[in-house]
């Protein structure tokens, strides 16, 4: 405990704190990138799925295979999967950007059942009166589906994305300066594990937490948009 | 780059990683009950306590849901040796994610509880069951059918996510023992390739098995695949 | 020429034979009811002219020329020339109800955004909305929607209207509303095909019944001949035990 006290004010240099500061805008730029352009290639995953006719059962077939299959591998075997792939073919690639599209894979095959999940709550007679009226399969998703889809996939998939600030301390074992590595190296550089991770896991809350209650707020307020009286809704002007 | 890919000195390994896949089930089957055993008495604490257990059991949760399990361990791992406690890999992975799970759990467990109506507790109540046997007898079966599917997919969690942070400190689980082997034959692309392999059918029959026993046991109608 | 023909019409879900041989004629301006109990096939017949369901045999004509709903351009230009009105309105919930009207013909057929608001207001004035151009779909009662659904289908300028079930969805006091709206479409002399249980309206507003059951047509003619004198014993059960109410 004394050595504790000790060391409080060397661990509380203004250096460390910066560094500290720095790691945690790392953490949270790994998981805004990664999340957001797992979302969006979700979205191409969900249309490739989707796409109709014999053809293009291979696209189908692909896009569910890759769901399926990045699910279920945990994030710290992509996150080396994907270092030791780029790392053969591209050896200088930085560390950050190996670890941004292992996040956006693995975001993309989470966020897709979210939006398959989303897309499949539009009621079918909406699409059925729209094919009826020759839209296009795209007109039908932009007009119809897309707009509606929101408040089913926008709470699942901001809560996933929160979620996902504590799952970028694995990308810490790839070598990427973030919260946990930062954390690690100012352990081994001798002070107390107690001291450094402590403040380590206060810091991850303090962005994790306000995150999740906005999650929350969101849900909530998109919840009460598809309710059965007349709300604010994501309105097509 | 040229990379001449040798997925047969992978493959050779497999007893290897296949007992590192045993050391994963273990870890997973004991993380998830102490796990549930926390998240029993977390659920109930916020349901039935007064406002200092519920607090506490709120804490817990807040707390445990909002930092990573990786620094949890590491905060064991390095941390308890500082109090003389020197506890090996293993165990300090289990305590770190039995205590997250703990966290998780409990919110998945009161969903369950909040789930039971208060006219069954209140009926159970006029025939003279004391608490314990209102939990017992009504809300215990009612909720294992509400949150079976929960259950089932954290435990998919569990097993396969969580266990995996254990490599970061050494334990011999599935991902760790593709590493040992890893720095010995150079062959990481090919071992990690088929380490994924084993996550992913070992995951689906999991899955696979639990939703039948969910239909099974509880009629649960899930979606199999 | 007919308007429109159905020869021979088959369509089977899986091993379940929906349609199993369906003739039907209809005349420009004319106006035929479609009458029979539940899964008779009835909303089929309309499902599979506007191509959401797949015909399995027979043949549809729009003026003599055969549709192939194999091939997608066939498929779209029969929808051209054709609006379905829904059971359950289908309206777009996010939408209101000036673009819900407007949105096909300007995005799907191209016409000038200008013309089609022109022509939507008057629609909806037609159809007594006039002062709900604004409002969203769940804001309106279920004949209010059913309305604009007829706006909606009629702004698409079709040939051949369908209307399946219009009313079946509606509390009771509503339905006359919309029976008002199609009373006038059939009094402009637009071509119809209507599926429905409204007996009387039947009665009134068609030229020829066509009574269904079991995916086959069992009796067709004149309002007269269907409700009054029944040739089939089918028919005659079905009529008796619907107009006992």
């Amino acid at each position: 405990m004394d050595r504790i006290i000790q060391q409080l004010p060397r661990f509380f240099s203004p250096g460390n704190i910066s560094l500290l500061l720095d790691a945690a805008g790392t953490t949270l730029a790994l998981t805004f990138i990664g999340c957001v352009s797992g979302f969006l290639l979700a979205f191409l995953i969900v249309f490739l799925r989707q796409t109709p006719g014999i053809w293009a059962l291979p696209l189908r077939l692909l896009g569910i295979a890759y769901v399926e299959i990045f699910r279920r591998i945990p994030f710290l075997v992509v996150t080396y999967l994907v270092l030791f792939f780029i790392q053969t073919f591209q050896s200088d690639a930085s560390l950050f950007t190996i670890a941004v599209v292992a996040i956006c894979i693995y975001a993309t095959a989470y966020t897709a059942e979210i939006i398959r999940g989303g897309f499949e709550s539009v009621a079918r007679q909406q699409i059925e009166a729209a094919t009826a009226m020759n839209f296009t399969r795209w007109q039908t998703l932009s007009g119809v589906i897309i707009p509606q889809s929101w408040p089913v996939i926008l709470p699942p998939a901001v809560a996933f994305a929160v979620g996902f600030v504590k799952d970028t301390a694995l990308v810490s074992q790839v070598g990427v300066f973030e919260l946990t590595f930062r954390g690690k190296e100012l352990n081994n550089g001798g002070f107390s594990g107690i001291l450094v991770f402590g403040t380590i896991a206060l810091i991850y809350f303090g962005i994790s937490y306000p995150l999740s209650r906005f999650g929350r707020w969101l849900e909530s307020r998109l919840a009460s948009s598809r309710s059965e009286k007349p709300r604010k809704r994501l309105r097509t002007a | 780059m040229n990379y001449t890919f040798q997925f047969g000195v992978a493959l050779a390994q497999l007893p290897e990683l296949l007992k590192g896949a045993i050391v994963t089930f273990e870890l997973g089957l004991l993380t998830f009950g102490g796990g549930a055993l926390i998240g029993l008495l977390g659920a109930a604490l916020k349901t039935f306590g007064g406002p200092v257990l519920r607090g506490i059991a709120n804490a817990y949760v807040i707390f445990f849901t909002n930092t990573p399990g990786l620094i949890q361990i590491y905060f064991l791992y390095f941390g308890l040796p500082e109090f003389g406690i020197r506890w090996d890999n293993f165990t300090c992975v289990l305590l770190g994610l039995t205590l997250n799970a703990g966290g998780y759990l409990t919110e998945i467990m009161r969903a369950g509880f909040i789930s039971v109506h208060k006219t069954e507790m209140e009926a159970a109540e006029t025939i003279g069951m004391s608490l314990l046997q209102q939990i017992r007898f009504i809300i215990v079966p009612h909720i294992a059918k509400t949150i079976y599917p929960a259950l089932a997919n954290f435990f998919i969690v569990v097993l396969v996510m969580g266990t995996s942070i254990g490599a970061v400190v050494g334990v011999d689980e599935l991902t760790g023992t593709a590493i040992n082997i890893s720095t010995e034959n150079y062959r990481w692309i090919e071992m990690f390739v088929v380490v994924a392999g084993i996550y992913v059918v070992v995951t689906f029959i999991a899955s696979l098995s639990l939703a039948l026993f969910g239909r099974w046991a509880f009629r649960i109608k899930a979606k199999v695949f | 020429m007919h308007h429109l023909e159905v020869r021979n019409l088959a369509s089977a879900y899986g091993r379940l034979e929906v349609l199993k041989g369906v003739n039907l004629t209809l005349k420009k301006g004319e106006v035929m009811a479609l009458i029979g109990p539940s899964g008779s096939g009835k909303s089929t017949v309309l499902r599979v002219l506007m191509g959401l369901t797949r015909p399995t045999g027979g043949e549809v004509l729009i003026d003599g020329a055969a549709v192939d709903y194999t091939r997608p351009a066939s498929v779209r230009a029969a929808r051209d020339r054709m609006a379905i009105v829904f059971q359950q309105y289908n309206l777009f919930q996010n939408m209101d109800v000036m673009r819900n009207v407007t949105i096909a013909p300007v995005k799907i057929k191209g016409r000038p955004r200008a013309e089609v608001e022109r022509e939507a207001v008057r629609l909806l004035e037609k159809v007594g909305l006039g002062d709900k151009h604004h409002a969203y779909p769940d804001q309106l009662s279920g004949g209010q929607q059913q309305r604009v659904a007829i706006a909606r289908a009629l702004a698409l300028k079709p040939e051949i209207l369908l209307l399946d079930e219009v009313t079946s969805a509606l509390d009771p006091e509503l339905v006359n509303e919309v029976l008002d709206s199609v009373r006038a479409l059939a009094a402009d002399g637009m071509t119809m095909l209507i599926v429905s249980h409204e007996m009387g309206f039947v009665r009134e507003v068609a030229a020829k019944v066509v009574m269904m059951d079991k995916g086959r047509v069992v009796e067709e003619g004149p309002p007269r001949q269907i409700f009054d004198a029944p040739r089939t014993d089918r028919a005659r059960d079905f009529v008796g035990k619907i107009l006992r109410h």
